[in-house]
């Protein structure tokens, strides 16, 4: 009995074993190291893990630009994410209802979604070009003053907005579509006997039984945008000035092109850190929020 | 009871394994670097397979054969790398690992090289192209590793600072007597260098320069125009003020011969701010911060305090604020070097100022501008800042010209390598006379004129089929370049990067509106210091003496 046991108990460990190596290769490992690294004063004329102390962390708590781009993505996430789900709930509702040519129109919608952001970022540059572009194109065509869409701070970040929102509301189209699939029919028929109309069932009866989805695929994209970079580099690398810098290209400059390893290695740790924070917070609000009432 | 034990076990093998290999990965990052001298073997010697003075013929070279069809033949030089030499090299069985940017720029011409390389001798080049601007991030992690993957690196001769100390010295039977390099300007053997020693192999050579439309400058309906404008003459602007106000007055004017459908606009600039605009952004500054008469430096003062915000600064940064907003081609603000060429190319501007690759754009046989474009030296200052008195001076002969004379492309071998010899055959063949004029004739190559005899009109006109008067311009404009004494050269210190990227983001963000010109450089200065303190005042300073070296030259 003793050796069955102790039998078993390795052959766990054995089989475990694959998966926590990977767990440490690609997760543990990369993390301690850079945590190491941020303690260290690695740039570019000293190589090297040395220990300096907590004073990468001062100085990106001091780094008035760092904590700008934080609160730039905030927005961007906040604009974005709102966006897609009011647009993919209502393509979502189109398909759900059953138009002519649904299946078509299912497959359009999902195009965006399964082109490479950077290729798309191009488009949308080409799109968005102030001299020969098509959107100022159209504006001249109808007799508009053309608008500086890279430019000017406001416009610069529409385009960032409407680029990802094209791209990314297609990802909101399909989970939500999967969960409408998925609801019961009896709330609905209910509905109907009581001549409930079009809104007030939408209101009443589809939109509080998709909240857990809802809440699921809102927490899902808002932690993709959280990591926006293609769009932003390909489109207006981050200008005009710094108005459409965001933490992972703030990041990115410091580490790739100033070779600031150190500093880079702190202030993604610390991007991290804020990124889980917010999003385990806004996790928790929805799940509340979406818990049907009376449990 | 047990499970918790198994799970404790878990925990505690997971953070040992992670420790391990974290204290590997430390060690291996801290481990004492060899300086490896290895030549490698070098080449067996073999009878030639080039005649001596053959025909060099680009149409049946290896790497693409059909790109260069009636335009790439030439005869091979009679210097140390010619290919005649060169064939007598075998370096079968051996194989070299070159760093490069993608084609064209400096891709294409090692690509080709290479190729030619490899059929000469039978040694095998490798060319490894990473993106323009993971080059330096690529070097320097390997470096600070005391390793090279690569036998040959191609880089940005503002490096030098960062890197010359993993870098391997040029010795100088290639910078002299039938060296292929024996030729190249002594300013530009001076940009190659560190402390006297050849670290950079050099295969280009840069400058800004003017370039301006003559439908317009020395037109006569154009010059009655501004003259009823501004009540001034219009000429080739001598000083920043004349430029700005003469791009400002025809921003939109219908010029004597613009291409059709294309929009006129003053000036097109470089403005792209992780694109560049750093180093356009350097000539506007140039003839209002270095002053001929101050040796203690144009970066940094004596005691290092950064001088990115003296006057001269601000008002060349307030003077780019106003070309951003009143006289640059719509959508200029986010322009980087590629669109300047491509607008400046089509007929968009009356004036650029930077690299030589927007007039060999002008200068093809297809742009819409060709005949129109001639070149000037950048423009100068009425008046210079003087750092030491803090006050303005009036230059001598009323204007102050400060030409900057940018970086390029170049190569170097690293000090880590261990095929050096093999890196230098292919390097000197690389620069060899034939294969430096065919690199000049294509221009997409990043190739530009550094050597005595590129500075020749009839190979401009005869082999790119250049009109005269451009030529002429051109060349009178880097011969000046090449004797002035009062020029602006690169921060060539270790953080180059570091200290062009804050000054980028501040100069963008004066351009944005996001603050003044004034406060924009204030916060570039700070972050200077900071960069300072970082990187170490003292090897910075140590640094920077090579610059002042230049700068004084």
């Amino acid at each position: 009995m003793q050796t069955y046991k102790l039998t078993n108990t390795y052959y766990k460990r054995a089989f475990l074993l694959p998966g926590l190596i990977l767990l440490v290769a690609i997760i543990i490992f990369p993390l301690l190291f850079t945590i190491r690294v941020s303690l260290a004063g690695w740039n570019v004329s000293h190589a090297g893990l040395d220990f300096v102390g907590g004073h990468n962390w001062a100085r990106a708590f001091h780094d008035r630009l760092f904590w700008d781009s934080m609160n730039r993505l905030l927005i961007f996430s906040f604009f974005t994410t709102i966006l897609q789900y009011v647009l993919g709930f209502t393509m979502a509702m189109v398909a759900w209802r059953g138009i002519a040519s649904r299946r078509f129109f299912r497959v359009l919608w999902l195009i965006p979604m399964m082109t490479t952001p950077s290729v798309m970022a191009i488009v949308w540059r080409s799109i968005f070009r102030e001299d020969i572009g098509a959107a100022n194109g159209i504006f001249h065509g109808l007799g508009l003053h053309p608008i500086a869409w890279s430019t000017e701070i406001f416009p610069a970040t529409f385009t960032i907005i409407i680029a990802e929102v094209w791209q990314w509301t297609p990802f909101m189209f399909l989970i939500l579509l999967a969960g409408l699939l998925s609801l019961p029919k009896e709330p609905f028929l209910a509905a109907e006997i009581d001549g409930a109309s079009a809104w007030k069932t939408f209101w009443r009866v589809t939109f509080p039984m998709m909240a857990p989805i809802s809440a699921g695929a809102i927490v899902i994209r808002l932690i993709e945008a959280s990591k926006i970079f293609d769009s932003i580099f390909s489109l207006t690398s981050a200008g005009p000035g710094n108005a459409t810098e965001t933490p992972s290209y703030f990041v990115w400059k410091r580490y790739f092109t100033e070779f600031q390893i150190s500093y880079g290695a702190t202030l993604s740790l610390i991007y991290l850190i804020v990124a889980i924070i917010v999003l385990t917070i806004i996790g928790q609000i929805f799940a509340r929020l979406s818990k049907p009432k009376g449990d | 009871m047990e499970k918790k034990r198994v799970n404790v076990r878990l925990v505690s093998s997971v953070a040992t394994i992670a420790l391990v290999a974290s204290s590997v990965a430390t060690w291996s990052l801290t481990a004492a670097r060899a300086d490896d001298a290895g030549m490698g073997p070098g080449p067996k010697a073999k009878a030639a397979s080039f005649p001596a003075g053959g025909t060099v013929d680009y149409t049946k070279q290896p790497y693409t054969p059909d790109a260069y069809k009636g335009t790439a033949i030439t005869k091979d030089g009679n210097r140390d790398c010619s290919y005649h030499n060169t064939s007598m090299k075998d370096y079968s069985g051996q194989t070299l690992h070159v760093l490069a940017p993608p084609p064209p720029n400096m891709g294409e011409p090692m690509e080709q090289h290479g190729a030619e390389f490899t059929k000469l001798t039978g040694g095998k080049v490798v060319v490894d192209h990473v993106d323009v601007g993971s080059l330096y991030s690529k070097a320097q992690t390997a470096f600070q590793s005391g390793i090279s993957p690569w036998d040959v690196v191609v880089n940005f001769s503002t490096w030098i600072g960062d890197f010359q100390q993993d870098y391997y010295s040029i010795p100088t039977k290639y910078t002299t007597g039938n060296g292929e390099l024996a030729t190249m300007l002594p300013l530009y053997k001076q940009i190659y260098s560190w402390n006297g020693e050849t670290k950079l192999f050099g295969i280009d050579a840069d400058r800004h320069f003017l370039k301006y439309r003559t439908d317009v400058i020395n037109d006569p309906t154009a010059q009655a125009f501004y003259k009823q404008k501004t009540g001034q003459t219009l000429q080739v602007p001598q000083t920043w003020t004349q430029y700005n106000l003469m791009a400002k007055t025809f921003n939109g004017y219908a010029a004597a011969h613009q291409p059709a459908g294309v929009p006129f606009s003053g000036s097109v600039e470089i403005m792209k701010r992780d694109d560049l605009m750093w180093s356009a952004f350097i000539n506007r500054v140039a003839p209002y911060a270095k002053n001929p008469n101050v040796k203690t430096g144009f970066w940094f003062d004596a005691n290092m305090t950064p001088q990115v915000n003296n006057p001269g600064f601000v008002r060349g940064l307030t003077e780019f604020v106003d070309a951003a907003k009143n006289y640059i081609p719509q959508g200029g603000q986010n322009f980087g070097l590629s669109d300047e060429i491509s607008a400046y190319g089509a007929g968009k501007g009356l004036f650029s100022y930077t690299w030589d690759d927007a007039w060999s754009q002008s200068n093809q046989p297809d742009s819409p501008i060709k005949g129109y474009v001639l070149a000037a030296p950048n423009p100068g200052a009425e008046t210079v800042w003087n750092s030491n008195t803090k006050k303005w001076d009036t230059p001598a002969g009323g204007v102050n010209r400060a030409p900057y004379i940018a970086w390029g492309w170049s190569s170097a071998i690293p000090k880590y390598s261990k095929n050096k010899q093999m890196a230098l055959d292919f390097l000197c063949f690389f620069a060899n006379q034939a294969n430096h004029q065919i690199d000049l004739s294509i221009g997409r190559t990043g190739v530009n004129p550094s050597r005595s005899a590129d500075f020749t009109e009839a190979f401009w006109t005869k082999n790119l089929g250049w009109g005269k008067d451009a030529t002429d311009s051109w060349l009178a404009t880097l011969k000046t370049y090449s004797s002035a004494h009062n020029r602006v050269f690169d921060l060539r210190v270790p953080g180059n990067g570091q200290f062009m990227s804050a000054l980028a983001d501040g100069v963008a963000q004066a351009l944005a509106g996001q603050a003044t010109p004034q406060a924009a450089l204030d916060a570039v200065a700070a972050k200077w210091k900071d960069i300072e303190q970082q990187i170490g005042v003292d090897k910075i300073k140590a640094a920077y003496q090579n610059v002042l070296k230049l700068e004084n030259s």
